[in-house]
């Protein structure tokens, strides 16, 4: 049998019912989401089921969506059934305050990091990881860096006057601390003559 | 027992049967900047823990910020060894989203370009690994062939190692005659330099010894562990995105995929030799199939879309048009259509994808790379245990990791 984004979604829909909701197709890609508690269940059967066989994790990562409320966090799965050659995208959505969701590290490997990952920027918390520490960002840090909530810093911003990064050029054109890289006035004069 | 728990033995003394070694940050043999600590008994490693992270630039988090073609140079900064992919890779990503049909030319020329960047990558990696079973001469004498593909990037794009190549919908510029001439001569002179290379490493008595058998891995654990690229190859999965999802034409070209069996360094070795010859192959195509369009067919060098595309400079300061979209363009005004997508490309380390969301804005919603070599270093510490510590070494350029591609 090959496999089709409609055969899986009726195989799906037989074992979980309408557990599983917001089903979608964008660019060919069948996507679906389930309740958080669910995950570990829609993993497993996605991994065992002798026609799914979706065993390889390509990728997991959370994304934040801070206008949907108590439903802020997706952590979205990408799978890949290598045989048939067919890709699906699966979420679960959390809440920020109390964001617990299973972890698949039983099932995947290579979900060990990509979950470390995943914790570090929007601090899910991965139950039944066994290290979920930081991995990229240094373990000191206290906040979740790629929330909504920290927005990087306005390229266009005035207030800050530093001149080692090269900000603050405008403002620093009338500045008496012109140092010896730029043109001072008088040398610019000079410079008008020739 | 009691006072033992008492006694705090200093770290490494007598009493203590294993020693710990900090292998990194910055130490020759890791090629890279990240950190394992090695626990050792004699020279055998029982156990090893990666810290990486040492050059993490946030790159997900700047790109929410930034137009769409303004994230290209960032990714250079992924893989550096094959940056050319990695832009290659956006691109691909951007045209899906907006609905970009490029001509067959631009794949075609895309396909040189991503051919001569795998080769840059692997011939890095195995002369590297060359380097550290002892044997510096490959490495050497290979790097000065290395040179000819960068100057053929030099002659497309201007740049070398961070190459920022192509644009949104093709290439900045149609290829010269003289990038034509470099690329000619480097089909010439490449096949003779790469046999030499082979016969140096391939069947030395040596080499063999150091790693075949070395760092091993089952298909099964490979797959779990989420390899790809040619170390998944090497383990004896015949997984390719060139080949599984056909991007830039690649449907059109007639290549293999070489696959191991053990595993192994040696396997590892033998399919990225095995995939600098496809890539040749590859190249010689693609470069026959640009060579047959004529007239202004052969000009070709990117798709008709003025909302991305920047327009001639000549334009800018004669048309009214040219120079609104330059405008636009330039100060990022676009707004992008909505949309999710996951788009992968047969990175030099193995499968790079995007993971991009769109909400209508003109910066990406949220933007996710898929690193290969972030995702299969984590089993690094299964393969090297119970096996030497300059076995180790070896194991770790022959997964050729790449900390730029790890840290992102």
């Amino acid at each position: 049998m090959v496999l089709t984004n409609e055969s899986i979604k009726q195989k799906l829909t037989e074992k979980f019912g309408d557990q599983l909701i917001d089903w979608e197709e964008p660019f060919g890609m069948l996507t679906f989401t389930a309740q958080k508690d669910l995950n570990l269940k829609v993993l497993q059967f996605l991994f065992d089921d002798v026609e799914l066989k979706f065993q390889f994790l390509t990728d997991l990562t959370a994304v934040h969506f801070p206008d949907r409320k108590n439903l802020e966090l997706a952590i979205v799965y990408h799978l890949h059934n290598l045989i048939d050659n067919i890709r699906i995208r699966f979420k679960v959505y959390t809440d920020i305050s109390k964001p617990d969701v299973f972890s698949a590290t039983a099932l995947y490997q290579s979900a060990n990091w990509m979950e470390r990952e995943t914790y570090d920027f929007y601090g899910v918390n991965f139950v039944g990881h066994p290290n979920l520490v930081r991995i990229l960002n240094v373990d000191e840090m206290e906040y979740f860096p790629m929330r909504k909530e920290f927005p990087l810093e306005d390229q266009s911003r005035l207030d800050k006057d530093d001149e080692m990064f090269g900000r603050g050029g405008a403002l620093a054109a009338g500045n008496e601390r012109s140092n010896q890289g730029t043109i001072s006035g008088n040398d610019k004069d000079e410079l008008l003559k020739h | 027992m009691q006072t033992s728990e008492h006694i705090k033995l200093p770290q490494g003394s007598l009493e203590k049967q294993t020693t710990t070694l900090n292998f990194g940050p910055t130490h020759p043999a890791t090629h890279g900047v990240f950190q394992n600590i090695v626990e050792l008994d004699g020279e055998r490693v029982i156990d090893a823990t990666q810290t990486v992270g040492y050059i993490h630039r946030a790159f997900e988090k700047i790109a929410e910020r930034r137009p769409l073609y303004q994230i290209t140079p960032l990714l250079d900064r992924m893989n550096y060894c094959s940056s050319p992919i990695n832009d290659m890779g956006w691109h691909l990503t951007c045209e899906k989203l907006l609905g970009i049909k490029t001509p067959k030319r631009v794949d075609y020329l895309r396909v040189i370009i991503m051919e001569l960047a795998r080769i840059s990558d692997h011939l890095i990696c195995n002369s590297i690994v060359g380097v550290d079973s002892g044997a510096y001469t490959g490495f050497l004498y290979v790097m000065q062939y290395r040179e000819l593909i960068y100057e053929i990037y030099e002659e497309v794009c201007g740049s070398r190692l961070t190459t920022n190549i192509g644009r949104i919908g093709g290439f900045e510029r149609n290829f010269t005659p003289q990038a034509f001439e470099k690329l000619e001569k480097f089909i010439k002179e490449w096949p003779p330099v790469l046999k030499e290379f082979e016969s140096l490493f391939t069947r030395n008595r040596i080499f063999m010894e150091r790693t075949i058998g070395v760092g091993p891995i089952a298909a099964e654990r490979a797959l779990n562990y989420g390899f790809t690229g040619p170390n998944l190859r090497a383990a004896g999965v015949d997984y390719d995105v060139r080949v599984h999802t056909p991007y830039s034409s690649y449907e059109d070209f007639d290549f293999n995929i070489p696959v191991g069996k053990t595993g192994d360094c040696y396997d590892r070795y033998l399919v990225r030799n095995g995939e600098m010859w496809q890539s040749l192959e590859l190249i010689k195509q693609a470069y026959k199939k640009v060579q047959e369009f004529k007239g202004a067919d052969s000009e070709i060098f990117h798709a008709d879309v003025p909302e991305y595309y920047l327009p001639d400079k000549k334009d800018v300061y004669t048309k009214m048009e040219a120079l609104i979209f330059h405008f636009k363009i330039i100060m990022g005004e676009t707004d992008i259509p909505a949309g999710e997508l996951y788009s992968a490309v047969e990175g030099g380390n193995g499968e790079l994808g995007f993971y991009l969301i769109s909400d209508g804005g003109r910066t990406p919603y949220r933007l996710h790379f898929r690193r290969p070599c972030f995702i299969y270093y984590q089993a690094f510490t299964e393969l090297i245990k119970g096996g030497m510590l300059s076995d180790a070494i070896i194991t770790m350029s022959s997964l050729n990791i790449i900390a730029g591609e790890m840290d992102a």
